[in-house]
């Protein structure tokens, strides 16, 4: 029993980021349709971005925010300059969809040509050696301060969306773009917000991510795929199931770990998703998408 | 001034002329139809003014002010609101929520004084929403989701959704098309309502000529993209031109 909570306690922290990365994905999906393939590699380079200021001894309180930013510009860069064009150009959504694989080529060739292929050791104030014993249960700070900013992060996103303008504006463009623009909402600035706010979710993820794996220009892959296979699972259009999804995708993958074999690790969480869409396609909290005839 | 100029509007889809050469004026607090066969460029012309569709040729004047090159919502947030031929609501949220995200647009652009201020903004625009609520007949459905409203209350709600806008110029894309005889009467009479009760200018695309000549003060009659012909209903209906254009070659 104690090892099921102890599993269940590090499923919870690696959970709440790729809760975070699928709410990054989601977001997206939700406003334009696009499955976005650069979203890890996004934040794999503000990640890199926070691996050398912090390298360079900036205090974590500056490169933090810094790097957070830099990521969100980037997305909202790439938006501007390469969908609006090829939106414009009426580019169909499988083709924005390609776009994204190939940007995720074009950063990956980045991250290579500016911090080569070695893997690094990202400076961190979290540390998962150090540990606190509660009763029969291990707690490490990297994974407690994880799991804090995973949900804090969550919550905040919930806020912005329920109870500001700006996510009003959000769900309106999302559910309708033209009648969004004819109410005078700016649906480009508000999609363009959406990039960076999903890119900002992102590079957070990677930088509590980073200190528990290697730093490589690939090691976002791993948890880019899990945060997706998260948000599958929730139903790629709800931000709660995001959420959700990737608490149960971060739970099941170490109890698979931990139970079955280490090599299962990376393979139930897929499998899961496979049942999942054969059993409920839309997900746990998707919408079925029923067209009125 | 006029409120809207439209002047030698020509639009083209690579071969072929969606609109040529069109133009006409609009007076203040004047409700002016659209009227023309199916394909004549109606809904076009009103994409053009909403900003949906840059024209290939020709101006767009709004209270002296080009709109060509704008994009949707600055026209919107200079005072043009719009219906849609097939409504275009937000699905999944209620009946309030579309009004009141009609009222975007008016809402401070300061945040901290919009925080500060937030009780009393809330409540002067559902202040707003409720009274074009009542005007149009929705209580009943205030707290439905929109999908779940039949197709008269939709219509309904998305004239609502562009009232409380508070817009200068109204665009009104087939308003009682798909109603029944009960409900068209129903709209007809809040259409010349709105401009009474709410002081502003109507352009009306419709099919229904008897109802469009009880509502219009003027008409401007297209066909095959260009213009046939403009002047009261009663002028536009005795017009022979008119009278091929609608029911064919007089035998």
């Amino acid at each position: 029993m104690v090892t099921f909570f102890q599993y269940l306690i590090s499923g919870l922290s690696a959970g709440s980021l790729y809760a975070l990365v699928a709410l990054g994905i989601v977001l997206i999906y939700r406003s334009t349709r696009i499955l976005n393939f650069a979203h890890g590699d996004k934040a794999t380079v503000g990640t890199f971005v926070a691996f050398t200021l912090l390298s360079r001894d900036l205090p974590f309180y500056l490169a933090l925010p810094i790097s957070l930013v830099f990521g969100a510009l980037l997305a909202m860069f790439f938006y501007f300059a390469i969908i609006v064009p090829a939106q414009r150009r009426d580019a169909t959504i499988l083709g924005q969809i390609t776009i994204t694989v190939g940007l995720s080529m074009v950063l990956q060739g980045a991250l290579l040509f500016f911090w080569g292929t070695e893997s690094q050791i990202m400076p961190f104030p979290l540390s998962d050696t150090r540990v606190w014993t509660v009763g029969p249960f291990y707690f490490n700070q990297l994974s407690i301060g994880t799991f804090l900013v995973g949900i804090t992060g969550s919550i905040l996103l919930y806020f912005l969306i329920q109870k500001t303008r700006l996510g009003l504006a959000m769900k309106a463009t999302s559910e309708n773009l033209a009648a969004a623009q004819t109410l005078g909402i700016p649906t480009r600035t508000v999609l363009a917000t959406s990039w960076g706010l999903a890119a900002l979710f992102g590079v957070l993820a990677g930088m509590f991510l980073a200190p528990a794996l290697i730093l490589d220009p690939f090691f976002m892959l791993e948890p880019f795929l899990k945060g997706f296979s998260g948000a599958i699972l929730g139903g790629l259009n709800s931000l709660v199931g995001a959420v959700v999804g990737g608490l149960i995708i971060g739970i099941v993958e170490n109890l698979s770990g931990g139970y079955i074999s280490l090599e299962f690790k990376n393979t139930v969480p897929f499998l899961i998703i496979i049942l999942v869409l054969l059993v409920r396609p839309e997900g746990l909290f998707g919408k079925e998408f029923k067209e009125r005839i | 001034m006029q409120l809207l100029t439209v002047d030698a509007l020509t639009v083209r889809f690579g071969g072929i002329s969606a609109l040529s050469d069109v133009g006409f004026t609009m007076d203040d607090r004047e409700i002016l139809s659209i009227i023309g066969p199916n394909g004549a460029g109606k809904t076009t012309l009103f994409n053009c003014i909403s900003g949906v569709y840059q024209p290939t040729r020709g101006e767009i004047l709004f209270q002296g002010e080009s709109l060509l090159g704008l994009s949707p919502d600055r026209i919107a947030v200079k005072g043009i609101g719009r219906t849609f031929q097939n409504i275009r609501l937000f699905n999944n949220m209620t009946v309030l929520d579309n009004l009141m995200l009609g009222r975007h647009i008016r809402f401070r652009r300061n945040p901290l004084q919009a925080y500060l201020r937030i009780r009393t903004e809330e409540l002067r625009h559902r202040e707003k929403v409720e009274e074009v609520i009542g005007f149009l007949d929705l209580q009943a459905y205030r707290k439905m989701r929109v999908m779940d409203c039949p197709y008269g209350v939709q219509k309904r709600v998305e004239l609502g959704r562009a009232i409380v806008m508070e817009p200068k110029l109204l665009l009104l894309d087939e308003p009682v098309a798909g109603l029944t005889a009960e409900e068209k009467n129903r709209v007809a009479y809040l259409v010349t309502e709105i401009r009474g009760r709410f002081g502003l200018s109507i352009l009306l695309i419709e099919h229904d000529l008897r109802i469009v000549s009880r509502l219009a003060d003027r008409m401007v009659v297209l066909n095959f993209g260009q213009k046939l012909t403009e002047g009261t209903p009663a002028e536009v209906q005795k017009n022979p031109e008119v009278i091929r254009a609608y029911v064919g070659e007089e035998a």
